[in-house]
């Protein structure tokens, strides 16, 4: 099959039977990938289907058993960082390898000085980065500290790192994971722009949308094979996901309209003054009734984290509180320790780390399966813990909620990230709380386990519960809400029907501006856009 | 992904490190001109070559079993209680105003009150820690070693000055009633007619050891204190958002911890001594640190661990005074020995699981 790209010349990267195995697991089975120059190639797959390995294959940071690397045509042989980055690939990594109290110039230059002074390197670089700004409008201030720049400033940095080496071929995992729609629209014509120039990009990614808009052409992993290698404008979003995942998939979410009923959750006035003194909460009003999801947008690190902590009972030590929160007109203390006491009262939480607070990682399953329940009264035995009832427990959570490999006695860290979080959601909802806190219920959790919690929820919401759902997937919070809040600095900008809500509109709200509110000094000005000023 | 065998995992390991710590003991003893074959003939027969060996190493071991589950049971709860030196020492106080305080009719009144006594004063000793720990923030590690040298400068003053019986130039309290004194192992076996262990140490508070040892292992895995401590240690944001009290945690497993270091006095105070003596604990406390990493934090193993160091002790005086080889290399032994199965753990386990994987590897 013919991919997208200059004919004629040889590929920027050519990748022949390359195979690499961890014990027992085929990581990476005989894969073959041409990418031609001055291209943008997607790579798509669930977690776990090799696309990390393959790309640290290229990186130096593992070495394939099998297979050869050509790259211009060329065979080389990567055996670290230093020869991918000789050969002229560049990578930015999910998580930024930035050190957070150097400036920007510093470390653009840190492992690409050029003698043992540091000071001509230094102004080496200061025009190097000014020729890369002007040309790719990857503005940065070279003299920044890196801890002071906003996250899209920060992948700008490790691209400009990337740049700064000589990278013809830059390599991007997952890079909108942290990033608001329009820091992402930014980096995509950033992107574009490399391109022009003639270098050619590898994107990994597990959002389709990305895919269909930016790549020329995608290659789809499963389980450590390479299934297809497709030029974007001949493929389809539904076709790529059923590659991706070996059936067809939903990728819309079909739900009946809520019948909402009486509230359930009502929040007056939450503030929290975090153990630095910085406020986290200004205020925060919500309602949410019965048989209904409220979505709660935003980029992460707005507030959200710290509501649904507090609202599930629990908040930073040395934080100081103050609001008001009523279950069910019931209302509830605010001393900061009272997830026992919330899950009593039928507070289910499924939050956003479920590595971190979800789970115990040393613990079976059965044990987790526990945990947070570990004081019911079905789990008791006199004084002792009664296992057997707890073991019975998690054996039917297994098998109901098809958790794989179905094993009660395997550690928590030994499932991977859908069948952990389907752990913690068979325990939250299985309870049939009257809310559900539920943070991030899809990160890191493959496509089908997503379609498997998507559904839960949904029919956790037609048994008359109430929802409270955060996520940073704009996609998940439009799919699956009755009504969308977003949430920016502490506060809720904003809320909308997700009938009526368009990407552009949240983003704004998500960026901290509300497009329906009247400038200041134009308060006099009529009410054309029908908006709720 | 990669895991051993259990028993690879649990006895083989520790088995190696234990050959290695010897081997270079070994090199030790040759380089002072020694022959090490026959320091361990020295060492073998001394510990467990008779029923008098026995006896002593049966003591010191019922010593390094209360202070070993006293460190383990912090550690479940990520805490390093390092205080265990203090915490018996302040048992012993608690054992001893007990026994003073009352004329008790016959021993089996007197251990209960005894060992509650000693329990408390052990957990009083471990919950200011505790408490300063889960409030303020101040490291147990750091609170724990100060507060062994309060217990100490503590006891020399109620010893000197409060316990020390009129007329007495020695620092020790007045002996305790004949009736307290508890059974010895080789009393009971002479009960049955056998002769065992005579003029050993070895007191009925080593079933207390054994006892202790069950009711740690049903706490830490039936219980569900057990089960919020070993949450609380593996992850305290996981405790925080299962509604976990961190001071709650905290204080309980410091509380049951120093209780646990504080009944080791039943055996050393009340049940060999007999009397409060200056420095009563030996050392014990920190050995238990040692009993606690090398017995993987479990109670089976902490018993095994225990009687290792119990050998080790009592080998040890005997080669001390049999041979000329000097009383310190013991403690180089003891030192070797803690380095290999403690600090340098990974350094067999790791070659090992690699072995296993490929040993696996090649069966499959």
């Amino acid at each position: 099959m013919a991919l997208a790209g200059a004919t004629g010349t040889a590929p920027a990267i050519e990748l022949r039977g390359i195979c690499k195995a961890f014990g027992p697991v085929q990581a990476n089975r005989d894969i073959d990938l041409s990418v031609p120059r001055g291209t943008i190639h997607g790579i798509i797959g669930e977690n776990g289907a090799g696309k990390s390995t393959l790309m640290s294959i290229l990186y130096g940071f593992y070495r394939p058993d099998a297979g050869e690397i050509l790259v211009g045509g060329k065979p080389v042989a990567i055996a670290d960082s230093q020869a991918a980055i000789r050969a002229g690939i560049g990578m930015v990594f999910q998580h930024f390898k930035l050190v957070q109290n150097f400036t920007v110039l510093e470390n653009v230059v840190l492992g690409a000085e050029d003698g043992r002074l540091l000071r001509p390197s230094l102004a080496r670089a200061r025009g190097e980065l000014k020729r890369l700004a002007a040309e790719y409008e990857l503005q940065v201030d070279p003299d920044a500290l890196v801890e002071e720049l906003s996250v899209g400033h920060q992948q700008r940095v490790e691209i400009l790192k990337a740049l700064y080496r000589r990278a013809d071929i830059l390599i991007l995992d997952e890079p909108t994971g942290v990033l608001t729609p329009a820091e992402a629209d930014h980096l995509f014509r950033i992107l574009r722009g490399l391109k022009d120039e003639g270098k050619t990009i590898i994107l990994i990614t597990h959002k389709l949308r990305e895919i269909m808009e930016i790549t020329d052409n995608v290659a789809v992993m499963r389980r450590g094979e390479m299934v297809a290698s497709v030029r974007t404008a001949e493929t389809s979003p539904a076709a790529l996901a059923e590659l991706m995942v070996g059936r067809k998939v939903l990728l819309r979410v079909d739900k009946a309209p809520a019948r909402p009923g009486p509230p359930v959750l009502e929040v007056r006035g939450l503030r929290m003054v975090d153990a630095d003194g910085v406020e986290r909460l200004r205020g925060i009003d919500l309602d949410i009734r019965a048989g209904e999801i409220l979505g709660i947008a935003g980029v992460a690190g707005n507030g959200q984290t710290q509501l649904l902590e507090i609202l599930g009972g629990y908040a930073e030590p040395g934080s100081r509180l103050s609001g008001e929160i009523r279950l069910k007109g019931q209302k509830l203390p605010l001393s900061g320790s009272d997830g026992r006491a919330r899950r009593r009262a039928g507070i289910g939480h499924v939050p956003e780390d479920r590595q971190a607070e979800g789970l115990i990682m040393d613990f079976t399953a059965w044990e987790n399966v526990a945990f947070g329940y570990q004081d019911a009264p079905e789990f008791r035995n006199g004084l002792l813990m009664d296992n057997a009832a707890i073991r019975k427990d998690a054996t039917g959570k297994i098998a109901r909620f098809d958790i794989r490999p179905p094993d009660p006695d395997l550690a928590a860290k030994s499932f991977s990230g859908g069948n952990q979080q389907k752990i913690v959601v068979a325990r939250e909802v299985e309870r049939n709380p009257e809310l559900l806190l539920i943070g991030q219920p899809t990160r890191g959790v493959d496509i089908g386990a997503i379609e498997f919690i998507h559904k839960r929820i949904l029919a956790l919401r037609d048994a008359g519960r109430a929802v409270l759902l955060v996520s940073v997937e704009l996609d998940e919070i439009m799919a699956l809400s009755d009504r969308i809040a977003v949430m920016f600095d502490g506060r809720i900008m904003g809320e909308r029907l997700p009938g009526e809500a368009t990407t552009g509109d949240l983003g704004c709200l998500m960026a901290g501006v509300d497009p329906t509110a009247a400038p200041p000094g134009a308060t006099a000005r009529t009410d054309a856009d029908g908006g709720a000023g | 992904m990669e895991r051993m065998p259990t028993w690879a995992d649990v006895i083989l390991t520790p088995l190696i490190s234990l050959a290695l710590a010897f081997s270079i003991s070994a090199l030790v003893i040759l380089a002072i001109g020694e022959s090490p074959a026959e320091a361990l003939k020295v060492m073998v027969e001394g510990a467990l070559g008779s029923s008098y060996g026995w006896g002593f190493t049966l003591y010191y071991t019922t010593n390094f079993i209360f202070t070993g589950l006293a460190v383990m049971v912090a550690y479940h709860a990520g805490l390093f209680n390092i205080g265990g030196e203090g915490q018996a020492a302040m048992g012993g106080l608690g054992v001893a105003l007990v026994l003073l305080a009352l004329p008790w009719p016959h021993w089996a009144f007197a251990l209960p009150a005894a060992a509650v006594g000693a329990a408390l004063f052990g957990a009083a000793w471990a919950l200011i820690p505790a408490w300063l720990q889960a409030r303020r923030g101040s490291h147990v590690v750091i609170t724990t070693i100060m507060f062994n040298f309060i217990a100490a400068a503590l006891l020399n003053y109620v010893l000197v000055n409060l316990l020390r019986p009129v007329g007495s130039m020695d620092p020790a309290s007045a002996s305790f009633a004949p009736a307290t004194h508890l059974p010895k192992l080789s009393d009971m076996a002479g009960a049955l007619g056998l002769e065992w262990g005579e003029n050993t140490p070895v007191n009925i508070a080593f079933f207390i050891a054994l006892a202790a040892c069950l009711l740690v292992w049903l706490l830490i895995w039936r219980t569900r204190l057990g089960y919020e401590i070993r949450a609380f240690g593996k992850s305290e944001p996981a405790a925080l958002y299962a509604g976990i009290s961190a001071l709650r945690i905290t204080v309980l497993a410091m509380l049951v911890s120093g209780g646990l270091a504080g009944l080791m006095a039943v055996n050393n105070v009340m049940g060999e001594a007999e009397r409060l003596v200056l420095n009563a604990v030996e050392g014990a406390g920190f050995i238990g640190i040692a009993v606690a990493l090398m017995g993987r934090n479990h109670p089976f193993g902490v018993l095994l661990a225990a009687l290792l160091f119990g050998f080790l002790y009592q080998g040890g005086g005997e080669l001390a005074l049999w041979t000329t080889i000097p009383r310190e290399l013991i403690v180089v032994i003891q030192a070797l020995v803690i380095l290999f199965t403690g600090a340098l753990d990974n350094m067999v386990r790791m070659p090992l699981e690699r072995l296993f994987a490929a040993l696996r590897r090649k069966g499959a």
